[in-house]
C-alpha cells in the first residue's frame, strides 16, 4: 500500500536508554558468570582447564543442554514441562525393551539399534503431542499437565523394570557405545549433536515465523490470537520440539550406562529448567535466548565439575548448588518487567 | 475551606528527556478543570506527581503554598488527592468492597469489620449509581461498573482534589450523565476536580476553566466559556486545525461486495446480524456500551463461540473461521483493546508490525533488514515517531494505535474492521487516522468501523449500523446521520 506522508503532529518522549541497557546485561550476564566461574575452577584445581576435563564437562551438559533448547522455546512460549526427567527415563526403557526384542529376533545390531533410536524420538514427540494437545485443547495449565506425566512416566518405568534396572543386551553394547564414547576431530559425539541440536534451535527461534510466533505466544497470548497467530498449532509444537530433543538426549545417553532404572534422569527438569532461566530467558516467557540456554547449562555442568574436582562443597549437594543459583539469578532478575 | 493545591515550578526528566518544563499553577477548590493536550504534552505526568505517582525532578506540590512531598499515592490519599486512572487499579478477584477499602480496611477488635465495610461501599456505590450487591466480584462487572467502582473508591477516601483521566471512555451517554452530576455535586462540596480528556464536548460541558499543555509546558489558561471547542483544539496543536474530516467520496454503482454476513448468532451478545460491505465503502457500527459489536466481530473471527452459517470474503466462502483464515482470505480486525489484544507492548516496532505478514519476510529465514526497511516505510506513511530499538510500550498512545493500525494493514486486507480506531488518541493523531481510513475506502477496501464516538462515525462513514441488545436496531444511510437519530436508536427511544 501506498501512503503520502502524514505530518506528526505530536512529538513524544521517548526513553530506550534504560531498555537497551538491560539488555545489554541480559545478553553478558550468563557469559560473565560462566567466565568467572571457569577462572575460579582453574584457580582450584589445575586438571580443571585440561581438555580431557573440558570435553568431559562438555559431553555431560550434552543431555541437559539438548533437553534445555528445547525448553527454552517452551518456557519463552509461556509453558513450562515438569516431566523431562521422568520422559528421559521412560524412553530409556523403552528404548532399550525394543532394542534386547529386536536383538533377540535375530536383527543386525545396527537395524535394532537404528529402530530403538527411532522408537525414542517418536516417543519424545508422541509425548510431546500429548502434553500440547492436554494444555491447549484441554484447557489444563501445563504445570498440572507436565506434574501429572512426571509422575505416570517414572511410574511406568519402574513397572516396566519391575523396581530394578532394564539392561541393554551385551551383543548391543559394542555397537552403541561409540554414540557416547565415540569422538569425531576429536570431539566427542553427544558434543557434536548438542552444537548441531543448540544450531538449529537458535536458527528456529531467531530465523523462522515460528520462532517469532513462539515469542509473541509468550509475550502476551491474547495479541498473537488477534493477531492471527494460530496460538494453538504453535503451543503444540513446542512441547512436541521438547519431547523431541528428550528423545535424541535419550538416545545419547543409553549407551553411557547401558541400562534404565528409576533412578534415570532425576531431577533433569531441575537441571533443564535452570539452563533456561539462568541462561536468561524470563519464566514468565516472551523474551530468551537459546545461546544464553547454552551458557546456562554449560555453567551448571561446570559448577557441578568443580564440586567434583575439589572437595570444598560436597558433591552431594550438587542439586542444591544448582537449586541456590537458579534462585538468584531469578532474584537479580526480578527488576525486570 | 480547602486550600488551594498546586505546583510550583515543576520539573520532570526521564534519563535525558524533560517532559515537563517548570509548571507552575494553583488550582482553587470548589472549581473544575479541564486539562488538555495531545497524548505527550506531559498532562499525565504532571497529575501522577500530583498524586504521588511520580516525583518531581524539580520544584513541588504545594498545599495551601505550602510545599509537601508525596512519598507514594498513599501520602497523596492522605492529604485528599486521589487519581482515577484510565486503567483500573483494581483487584479481580476481590469483590467490590474489598477493592474499596483496600489498604483502608475498617477493624473491630483487630479482626475486619466486613459489615461496616459493605455498609459504607454500599453508600459510596449508592452516589455513583451503582445498583448492585458491593459482595460481587469486580472479575464480573462490565468495564463501565469497573469505571464506577474506581469513582467510587475514591469518593469513599474523601477526595478533595480528585483527577480523573478519560473517565468517561467506557461508560454509556446516561452514566456519562450521572457522572457529571457526581462531578457538580464534588464541586459544590467545595473539592477540585481536574478532569483530563479528548473529548472537547465533554470538557466544554462539565469544566469551569481549561488549562491547554504543550509539549511538558502550560500554554494557555482560559475560562471554559470564553473558548470555542475549535480553539480548544487549535491550542492544544499550537496551530490552526484544518477540517478533521477528509471529504467523501460515493461509493461506486455496482461495486462488488467484500464482505457479506448471514444470521451470525454469538450466544449472549448478538442474534440474526446479517449484513454487506461494499469495495470502497465505510459502514460504521454504533451502539452504547454492551450492545454486542465488539463481541459480535469476535464471534465473526471464531474469537468467541459463534455460529454463522453464510459468510463470504470477496465472494469466497469462508467456512473455519478464525483470524488466520479470514486474514487468508483478506480480512483483518483491529481490537478495541490496544494494551490486552492490539500490540505487543514489550517487543520490538517491527517485530509488531510484521507479526500479522510474517510469511513475506520468511523465505524461509526471517531477514531482519526486510522487517526493518518495512517499519520504516510505514513510519513514514502513518506517521509513527519512535526512537530506534525502543519496545512498543515506549510509544504514546496516538503513535501505538498507528502502529496497530499498521499491523492489521501489513497482510494487506481487502475488508479492514477496525474497532475503535482513534481511542484515547489525540485530535492531530485522530485526523490522521481519520484521512487515513478514507484511503483505505479510496484504495477500493471494505471499511467496518465500530466507535462510540458518534462525530467520527457521522464524519466518515457512509451508512451507520445502530445495534442494541445484541440486534441490529438501525440502518442510516450518510444523509441521515445525526446524534440525535443515533442516540434514539441505540437506547430505543425512537
Amino acid at each position: 500500500m501506498q501512503l503520502e506522508p502524514t505530518k506528526t503532529l505530536s512529538a513524544e518522549p521517548v526513553s530506550p536508554a534504560i531498555t537497551r541497557r538491560w539488555a545489554g546485561l541480559r545478553g553478558g550476564g550468563p557469559l560473565a558468570g560462566l567466565i568467572l566461574v571457569c577462572v575460579l575452577g582453574a584457580m582450584l584445581n589445575e586438571n580443571f582447564a585440561s581438555l580431557d576435563n573440558v570435553m568431559n564437562v562438555l559431553t555431560r551438559t550434552a543431555f541437559i543442554g539438548i533437553i534445555a533448547v528445547g525448553m527454552c522455546f517452551v518456557i519463552i512460549s509461556g509453558g513450562i514441562d515438569l516431566s523431562v526427567g521422568s520422559m528421559a527415563a521412560l524412553i530409556a526403557g523403552t528404548m532399550i525393551l525394543l532394542m534386547n526384542a529386536a536383538a533377540g529376533a535375530g536383527w543386525a545390531p545396527l537395524a535394532a539399534i537404528l529402530a530403538g533410536m527411532a522408537c525414542a524420538v517418536a516417543m519424545g514427540a508422541i509425548f510431546g503431542l500429548a502434553h500440547g494437545l492436554l494444555i491447549t485443547k484441554g484447557r489444563i495449565e501445563p504445570f498440572i499437565v507436565t506434574l501429572g506425566t512426571l509422575g505416570i512416566f517414572r511410574a511406568y518405568l519402574t513397572y516396566f523394570s519391575n523396581g530394578g534396572a532394564i539392561t541393554l543386551d551385551g551383543s548391543l553394547n559394542s555397537a552403541y557405545g561409540p554414540v557416547y564414547y565415540g569422538s569425531w576431530l576429536g570431539v566427542p559425539v553427544p558434543v557434536w549433536v548438542f552444537i548441531v541440536v543448540a544450531l538449529l534451535g537458535g536458527l528456529i527461534l531467531n530465523r523462522t515465523a515460528y520462532g517469532r510466533y513462539v515469542q509473541a505466544i509468550g509475550s502476551n497470548e491474547q495479541v498473537a490470537r488477534y493477531a492471527a497467530v494460530e496460538v494453538d498449532r504453535v503451543k503444540v509444537l513446542t512441547y512436541m520440539l521438547l519431547g523431541i530433543c528428550v528423545g535424541i538426549a535419550t538416545v545419547l545417553y543409553v549407551p553411557r550406562l547401558g541400562s534404565a532404572s528409576p533412578a534415570t534422569g532425576l531431577l533433569w527438569e531441575l537441571e533443564a529448567i535452570a539452563a533456561v532461566i539462568v541462561g536468561g530467558t524470563a519464566l514468565k516467557g516472551g523474551a530468551g535466548s537459546i545461546t544464553g540456554t547454552v551458557i546456562g547449562a554449560v555453567l551448571l555442568s561446570v559448577i557441578s565439575n568443580i564440586l567434583n574436582l575439589t572437595s570444598i562443597i560436597s558433591v552431594y549437594l550438587n542439586a542444591a548448588v544448582q537449586g541456590f543459583v537458579i534462585i538468584a539469578v531469578a532474584f537479580f532478575q526480578r527488576g525486570r518487567k | 475551606m480547602n486550600p488551594a493545591v498546586g505546583f510550583q515550578q515543576v520539573t520532570k526528566r526521564f534519563g535525558p528527556v524533560q517532559v515537563l518544563h517548570g509548571v507552575s499553577f494553583a488550582f482553587e477548590p470548589g472549581r473544575v478543570y479541564g486539562v488538555l493536550g495531545e497524548n505527550g504534552a506531559g498532562k499525565s505526568t504532571l497529575m501522577k506527581i500530583l498524586a504521588g505517582y511520580e516525583a518531581a525532578s524539580e520544584g513541588s506540590v504545594e498545599i495551601g503554598g505550602q510545599a509537601v512531598s508525596f512519598r507514594g499515592p498513599r501520602d497523596a490519599e492522605a492529604e485528599g488527592i486521589v487519581m482515577i486512572h484510565q486503567e483500573f487499579n483494581l483487584a479481580d478477584d476481590l469483590t467490590i468492597a474489598q477493592n474499596i477499602f483496600l489498604g483502608h480496611e475498617l477493624t473491630r477488635h483487630g479482626f475486619l469489620d466486613e459489615r461496616e465495610m459493605a455498609r459504607r461501599a454500599e453508600a459510596a456505590m449508592r452516589s455513583v449509581g451503582l445498583t448492585c450487591s458491593p459482595g460481587r466480584r469486580v472479575r464480573d462487572l462490565i468495564v463501565a461498573e469497573k469505571q464506577l467502582v474506581e469513582i467510587a473508591k475514591a469518593l469513599s477516601r474523601n477526595a478533595r482534589v480528585l483527577v480523573m483521566d478519560e473517565p468517561t471512555a467506557t461508560l454509556t451517554p446516561s452514566e456519562t450523565d450521572r457522572l457529571f452530576g457526581l462531578i457538580a455535586q464534588l464541586r459544590d462540596r467545595g473539592a477540585t476536580v481536574l478532569y483530563i480528556s479528548h473529548k472537547l464536548d465533554e470538557v466544554e460541558r462539565i469544566t469551569d476553566e481549561v488549562l491547554v499543555m504543550r509539549d511538558g509546558r502550560l500554554v494557555a489558561q482560559r475560562l471554559t466559556g470564553s473558548v470555542t471547542r475549535h480553539q480548544m483544539a487549535s491550542l492544544m496543536v499550537g496551530r490552526e486545525l484544518s477540517d478533521l474530516f477528509p471529504p467523501r467520496q460515493p461509493v461506486p454503482d455496482g461495486a462488488q461486495v467484500l464482505l457479506r454476513v448471514r444470521d451470525l448468532q454469538v450466544p449472549g451478545w448478538a442474534q440474526d446480524v446479517s449484513f454487506d460491505v461494499r469495495a470502497g465503502e465505510i459502514l460504521g457500527f454504533a451502539g452504547l456500551v454492551g450492545a454486542g459489536r465488539t463481541e459480535l466481530f469476535e464471534g465473526l473471527l471464531g474469537l468467541r463461540p459463534a455460529s454463522c452459517p453464510a459468510v463470504e470474503i470477496a465472494g469466497r466462502p469462508w467456512t473455519r473461521r478464525s483470524p488466520r483464515s479470514a486474514a487468508r482470505l483478506g480480512l483483518t480486525y483491529l481490537s478495541e483493546d490496544r494494551k490486552g489484544r492490539g500490540l505487543h507492548l514489550r517487543m520490538g516496532l517491527a517485530e509488531n508490525l510484521t507479526l500479522m505478514a510474517l510469511e513475506q519476510y520468511a523465505q524461509p529465514w526471517l531477514a531482519p533488514a526486510a522487517e526493518s526497511a518495512a517499519l520504516k516505510q510505514a513510519s513514514e506513511a502513518f506517521g509513527i515517531r519512535a526512537a530506534d530499538g525502543v519496545p512498543a510500550s515506549a510509544l504514546s498512545g496516538g503513535n501505538q494505535q498507528k502502529l496497530a493500525l499498521a499491523r492489521v494493514l501489513q497482510p494487506q486486507p481487502q475488508v479492514v474492521v477496525l474497532d475503535e480506531p482513534t481511542r484515547g488518541v489525540d485530535v492531530g493523531a485522530k485526523r490522521d487516522i481519520y484521512f487515513l481510513i478514507r484511503r483505505l475506502a479510496d484504495e477500493g477496501r471494505a471499511v467496518v468501523i465500530v466507535s462510540s464516538e458518534l462525530l467520527e462515525l457521522i464524519g466518515l462513514c457512509h451508512r451507520v449500523i445502530v445495534m442494541r441488545q445484541g440486534r441490529l436496531a438501525a440502518e442510516l444511510p450518510q444523509d441521515q446521520l445525526t446524534e440525535e437519530l443515533l442516540i434514539a436508536h441505540a437506547t430505543g427511544t425512537h
